[in-house]
């Protein structure tokens, strides 16, 4: 493991070169009570050990673009870099935020073609680009549930169910909008238990969200069938794009009956994701949710695109940023789309199923459990270890860990809950057969291992940098301050 | 094979009860539920005084795995909760029936443990999920 840039430092080293405004900054602006009186405690470094540390940091990376990447329910499917270079052109780069319409006729039809094919491919009326990330997507549909039952005096309300492999976004996204979260079950098939939606469902209900296919892997079979319930109770249906990569182009959340949804296009339309952002998170709706939607959206004038603003939308929830959304992102997804093409977008859905299918089969044939042993997967799909682990005591951490030896990243692990000792497996549309073959003989050689030498797959890994960490100890005692090495804590 | 104590009542959402003198109940989670989760990095408890149905949320537990809701078996006011798992939550997992227990009720309505499981019930439970 290499040192940390804190135990590099060694007083009086520097980066003059570096510092702004030279050795006398600009600091008579600030008023006098504002500025610290003792300087801050950085590590002390000189320029070259700076560049030369965090280089060799870099060169660590574990990444999609140096290795597979299965981990359920992220997506982390190769990035075109096409769709990043049709992105980076100079009149998007060098557009100012604020610039007019006038002088943004290229970018304005672009975001409005993109609002287009969105709602096309989700079989929704009307789309807006503005909210930031999967989060602000969310938090932006509820927002618009909220707005049209308040606009109909429908006051009572307010509760939202959510069935309880959902992702954790989901009620934590419905208790931010004000709404009491109501947990229902799903059955041993992964289907919602119709009957657990039936007793939940009542005239306090807002909403139903629901992620289909589901965080069990599977297609929701009765969505019909929920979605007219939920209709007659008075409430709506929120669709979670998290898994939209298994259905895009081949079946559209709109014609399963959902009043609205977010797209995360950082992970289904070709941005780079799991390194804490940008994204982009656009809601796509019916038309009777319209009204509500947040600002700013592209619409098309007479004189040209334009931006419609809360003038125009007098119900909208609001602008979720200072801008309209991160328009690099959006752009990247724009060209993204047009490089599949209609024809192309149903690709993505058939290879990432194919994958994910093939890879349950073989890994079922070199002895795992699959948890759903009877339903076709979607583009993902859960192998429990728990036989593994009551047999060897080698648990799914343990798996997990041994994988990143024989150069995969671990799966997601331990989500959903409900399934023990459980890996959630999403190998994506852009592997190989090669690449997922691999992965298959690694599982087999550690299972393998576990019978044979359990120890060497627990204290696993070996090969990496850093190896097994106290994450226990990481959750207690989180320390990530620097403090100067003559320092007395 | 988890501990199941005999003595105890259970939910099916992995707690524990156990009906002490003065009608005051102790809760916490099961053997079983702290294993699932495995090292418990973080507890929150109730507030005393606070008023609980049989069902509601009455804390969190949150592992290195997952972070879950604790729910309050039957209804009653919080009296007492067990401060020292703030400093060591590890408490849950070593000893989960005694030092590691979470909070204490003044139980509303003493027939509510009635329709808790018995120690049998709540085994088939376990291994129902661990099927």
């Amino acid at each position: 493991m290499s040192e940390l840039i804190f135990e590099r430092s060694k007083p009086g080293r520097q980066a003059r070169a570096q510092r702004p405004g030279g050795e006398e900054a600009p600091l008579h602006q600030i008023p006098e009570g504002f500025l610290r009186q003792t300087p801050p405690a950085m590590p002390e470094a000189s320029e070259m050990q700076v560049v030369r540390h965090y280089t060799n940091l870099s060169r660590k990376n574990f990444s999609i673009d140096t290795h597979f990447y299965p981990l359920g329910s992220c997506t982390m499917k190769y990035n075109p870099r096409g769709a990043h270079k049709a992105a980076s052109l100079p009149g998007f780069l060098q557009r100012h935020p604020l610039a007019p319409p006038s002088r943004s006729q290229g970018v304005l039809s672009c975001l409005y073609h993109l609002q287009e094919i969105i709602a096309d491919v989700t079989g929704m009326d009307g789309v807006s680009l503005a909210p930031m990330a999967g989060a602000q997507g969310e938090y932006a549909g509820i927002a618009m549930i909220r707005g049209y039952h308040l606009s109909r005096g429908d006051t009572g309300r307010n509760e939202v169910i959510v069935p309880v492999n959902a992702h954790g976004t989901n009620p934590a996204t419905a208790t931010m909008c004000g709404f009491k979260v109501v947990e229902i079950a799903v059955n041993k098939d992964g289907d919602v238990d119709l009957d657990a939606l039936d007793a939940a469902l009542g005239p306090k209900t807002a909403a139903l969200m629901l992620t289909n296919p589901s965080t069990c892997g599977v297609f929701e079979r009765n969505i019909r069938e929920i979605a007219d319930k939920v209709h007659a109770a008075g409430g709506l249906l929120y669709y979670d794009g998290a898994n939209l990569n298994a259905i895009l182009g081949k079946v559209r959340p709109g014609d399963m009956g959902f009043d609205v949804m977010h797209l995360n296009l950082h992970k289904t339309f070709a941005t780079p994701h799991g390194g804490g952002g940008p994204g982009a998170g656009p809601v796509a709706f019916v038309e009777r949710l319209r009204p509500f939607q947040p600002t700013p959206v592209v619409v098309k004038a007479e004189a040209g695109y334009r931006w419609a603003d809360k003038r125009d939308l007098p119900d909208s929830i609001g602008n979720l940023s200072a801008f309209m959304g991160n328009a690099g992102i959006l752009l990247r997804a724009y060209a993204y789309a047009l490089m599949l093409g209609r024809e192309g977008m149903v690709r993505v859905a058939e290879y990432a199923t194919l994958n994910a299918n093939y890879m349950a089969v073989k890994l079922k044939e070199a002895g795992f459990r699959l948890a759903y042993p009877n339903r076709r997967a979607s583009h993902e799909f859960i192998v429990t270890l728990a036989p593994e682990l009551k047999e060897t005591g080698v648990s799914a951490m343990d798996f997990a860990k041994r994988l990143l030896d024989f150069g995969f990243h671990a799966p997601t692990t331990y989500f959903p809950l409900l399934v023990p000792e459980c890996f959630l497996i999403e190998p994506t549309e852009t592997e190989s057969i090669d690449e997922i073959d691999g992965f298959v003989e690694a599982m087999k050689t550690i299972r393998e291992e576990a019978f044979t030498q359990p120890d060497r797959v627990k204290t696993a890994p070996h090969t990496t940098p850093v190896q097994r960490l106290d994450d226990v100890k990481a959750a207690r005692e989180l320390n990530l301050k620097y403090v100067p090495a003559d320092t007395a804590i | 094979m988890s501990q199941i104590p005999a003595e105890l009542k259970y939910a099916s959402t992995h707690e524990w009860v156990r009906l002490e003198e003065g009608g005051i109940a102790v809760v916490g989670i099961t053997d079983h539920a702290q294993a699932a989760l495995g090292d418990i990095v973080f507890v929150e408890t109730p507030e005393v005084g606070t008023t609980v149905a049989a069902g509601d949320e009455a804390g969190v537990v949150e592992s290195v795995k997952a972070a879950s809701d604790i729910y309050a078996p039957i209804a009653g006011e919080v009296v007492e909760v067990n401060a020292a798992l703030e400093d060591a939550p590890e408490t849950v997992n070593n000893d989960p029936y005694g030092d590691g227990w979470f909070f204490k009720l003044k139980v509303s309505d003493p027939s509510e443990l009635d329709a808790l499981l018995d120690a049998d019930a709540y085994r088939e439970v376990c291994e129902a999920e661990d099927h």
